[in-house]
């Protein structure tokens, strides 16, 4: 008998008190949990849970977002860019004293590496998490893209950020490969004392656009 | 050194439970480690998750979730199996450690490849991976910074989330320097014990490794079985490093992990970051398909493994066990293991779902003392996040213990005695005393009393201690001075 036979015989063996006519549908799973923890306002409280994380949040009107990213990046001194496939031209600065690399054909790991930042749009925000999910989509550029560079800004329209989890994972494809990523990297392994930036980029810039939040 | 079912579940060399808490309790920088450690998560973990109104439903739908899972694992499986390989993975089946370690380290050959790349993966720990990786010439770099600081210090995990959790950032500084060098980049010149610049001097060593990695080995959190997505829960991105960049994956994943759909991780997603590290989510999540074309590695295996975990199916009581999902809040809640640490449990599954989940997994008779590792304080079950009843599991499986010793008619009473010291151990003092006097847990204890009553034999001596509210009549103090005369106990702060 092969494994695969051996291992299901063991199961089904081990489930024998399991009713026959018992279909999966039938073990009740109750769905009372709320659809969405995040009230009225889900793009403030976006920007303040990512904040949270000690990531940078940047909230600009579409008028003024190319500037806000031009700005950002001169703030962090960026030499060298990553600009994925696809990434709208409304957002990108015309120019700066950076090096633009585009990912076509595809960059080697060493120049990735080598490289100061990315910027890049992402699929979904989650407000209550304070996460930004990233599909590989338009804009965002194949997964190595946004774990090399030490730095990372991604760009979020305000109609890109859904309530909660449940939302989320509606609105994606699982097809596709996902990154949640919610803050820049982050450790707690050395007596539980949280140190930002471990593997992936140690910052995490998010420049939230649209309406201009009411003060 | 491991034996047994050719795994690395349970050290022999460890002594029993009660004898590993004796040495553990004398060690008081590793008490003062695991208090502060345990105390800081404890309270994170009680702060988001009382920012959800629903939290109870989303645990009683995680319980619900896992049972419907577990009562029809074999469709779930086969489905799983099905979707996996229609988006161009291969799905690989074994029944027990020798058979995954031969899967994987077969399939590392065939990558031309005599070095892997791991992120933190309990399965691997389990089945003894990297071991037998080495007897085969290949090394295993631990990428996840606390598996690094646990493989460098030449070291046992001892906690499922944080498994340096026992060493301070001396003591990490001090492995750093000493060890690096030989396994790659050496530490940076004067390193510091900066957690920053520690968690620096790990990113630099493992930068080469990851950049030229062609092979990694991950675990898995779950898998949906309707659509073949695996994913894997992280905070530092080291995962995504190995996820990412090398040609070859190679997934081991314990046959429990599988979930129905998509949509059941909503309930997943939002109790496990909060349960685990406290926050509301962790840094990265990574899912993916099968392989996508011109992204990520274009070989993907999925071992799907046994390991004793049918038997534990098989067991209508234990079989809960099986519905973990390794957030460890139950460890950082108990106070046997805030005193004991992690390695007194002599296994990769440390706290009170190890005490359950060993025993069961490599069988009774091999982790006999573990049920016996816990004051039935019913604070793990409080604290689960699928609503795992611990101590009912472990009151079931003492049973056991005391029926395999009968019917090999192994005279218990020297084991009995040892517990008995240990019990006086574990008890006290303040932490415990005060927790017993909770009326929330004294209602746990009231309601098991009811089901389960008096273990028989010699064995009553220990459950009638443990089970009933009051504290024991000796401290661990008087305890201490008892067994250890004429030493003092400096240095211990309570
Ligand atoms: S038993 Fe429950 S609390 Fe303990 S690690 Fe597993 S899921 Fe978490």
């Amino acid at each position: 008998m092969n494994a695969r036979d051996t291992v299901l015989g063991r199961i089904r063996a081990a489930l024998a008190d399991v009713p026959a006519d018992e279909a999966p549908q039938d073990v009740p799973v109750a769905r009372d949990y709320l659809a969405d923890h995040a009230g009225a306002d889900p793009t403030g409280l976006f920007a303040d849970r990512v904040a949270d994380y000690r990531a940078e949040v940047v909230r600009t009107a579409p008028a003024d977002a190319k500037q806000a990213v031009a700005e950002a990046l001169r703030r962090r001194g960026v030499r060298s860019l990553v600009v994925p496939p696809g990434f709208p031209e409304e957002f990108l600065p015309d120019d700066g004293p950076w090096q633009r690399l585009g990912d076509d054909p595809q960059l080697t790991v060493a120049e990735l590496d080598a490289a100061d930042g990315v910027l890049t749009t992402a699929a979904v925000g989650i407000a209550v998490t304070g996460t930004i999910v990233l599909d590989t989509g338009p804009g965002q550029g194949r997964r190595a893209l946004t774990l090399l560079p030490d730095y990372h800004l991604c760009v979020v329209r305000e109609e890109q950020i859904v309530g909660d989890v449940p939302e989320a994972l509606a609105a994606l494809d699982p097809a596709r490969p996902l990154t949640f990523v919610s803050g820049p990297s982050a450790t707690s392994d050395i007596e539980l004392d949280r140190v930002e930036g471990v593997h992936g980029p140690r910052t995490l810039v998010v420049v939230l656009v649209g309406a201009e939040p009411v003060v | 050194m491991t034996t047994g079912t050719g795994d690395g579940l349970v050290w022999l060399d460890t002594p029993a439970f009660p004898e590993a808490a004796r040495t553990a309790l004398a060690d008081t920088q590793l008490r003062g480690n695991l208090r502060r450690a345990t105390g800081t998560i404890r309270d994170k973990r009680l702060a988001v998750t009382g920012e959800l109104a629903d939290w109870e439903q989303l645990r009683a739908a995680g319980a619900a979730l896992k049972r419907r899972t577990l009562r029809h694992l074999d469709c779930y499986l086969v489905e799983l199996e099905e979707s996996v390989t229609r988006a161009g993975g291969t799905v690989h089946w074994a029944a027990d450690a020798d058979q995954a370690n031969r899967i994987v380290t077969e399939l590392v050959r065939a990558a031309g490849a005599d070095e892997v790349v791991k992120v933190k993966s309990m399965a691997t720990q389990e089945i003894g991976l990297n071991e037998a990786l080495a007897e085969a010439g290949i090394a295993a770099y631990e990428t996840d910074l606390a598996e690094l600081i646990v493989q460098l210090g030449g070291d046992r995990p001892s906690h499922i989330l944080v498994p340096a959790i026992h060493r301070n950032r001396g003591e990490i500084q001090g492995i750093f320097r000493r060890e690096m060098a030989a396994w790659g980049r050496p530490a940076p010149e004067g390193l510091t014990d900066e957690p920053r610049a520690l968690a620096e001097a790990a990113r630099l060593h493992l930068r080469e490794k990851f950049l030229r990695a062609r092979v990694a080995v991950s675990g898995a959190n779950f898998a949906i079985a309707g659509t073949g997505t695996v994913g894997v829960v992280e905070s530092e991105g080291n995962g995504r490093m190995c996820l990412t960049l090398p040609q070859t994956l190679i997934t081991v994943m314990g046959i429990e992990k599988v979930l129905p759909a998509w949509s059941d991780l909503e309930v997943f997603l939002q109790l496990l970051p909060r349960s685990s590290t406290g926050e509301r989510m962790n840094p990265y999540t990574s899912t993916w398909t099968g392989r996508t074309p011109g992204d990520g590695p274009q070989d993907f295996h999925l071992v799907l493994l046994d390991n004793g975990r049918t038997a534990t199916l098989a067991d209508t009581v234990g079989r809960q066990a099986l519905a973990c999902i390794r957030c460890s809040a139950c460890l950082n809640v108990c106070p046997v293991y805030e005193r004991t640490g992690g390695h007194a449990y002599g296994s990769v599954y440390p706290g009170p779902i190890g005490a359950v989940l060993t025993p069961q997994l490599a069988g009774v008779d091999k982790a006999p003392s573990l049920p016996f590792a816990s004051t039935l304080c019913g604070a793990c079950y409080d604290a689960c996040p699928v609503k795992i009843n611990i101590p009912e599991v472990l009151a079931h499986l003492r049973a056991e213990v005391v029926e395999s010793k009968r019917r090999s008619h192994r005279a218990p009473t020297p084991e009995a005695l040892v517990m008995r010291a240990a019990a006086a151990a574990l008890a006290t003092p303040r932490r415990l005393s005060a927790a017993q006097r909770s009326a929330r847990l004294g209602s746990h204890l009231l309601a098991r009393k009811g089901r389960i009553g008096r273990l028989p034999g010699p064995l009553r001596a220990w459950s009638d201690s443990r089970d009933s509210p009051q504290p024991p009549a000796e401290t661990f103090h008087a305890w201490w001075r008892r067994t250890h005369p004429g030493e003092t106990r400096s240095g211990e702060s309570r």
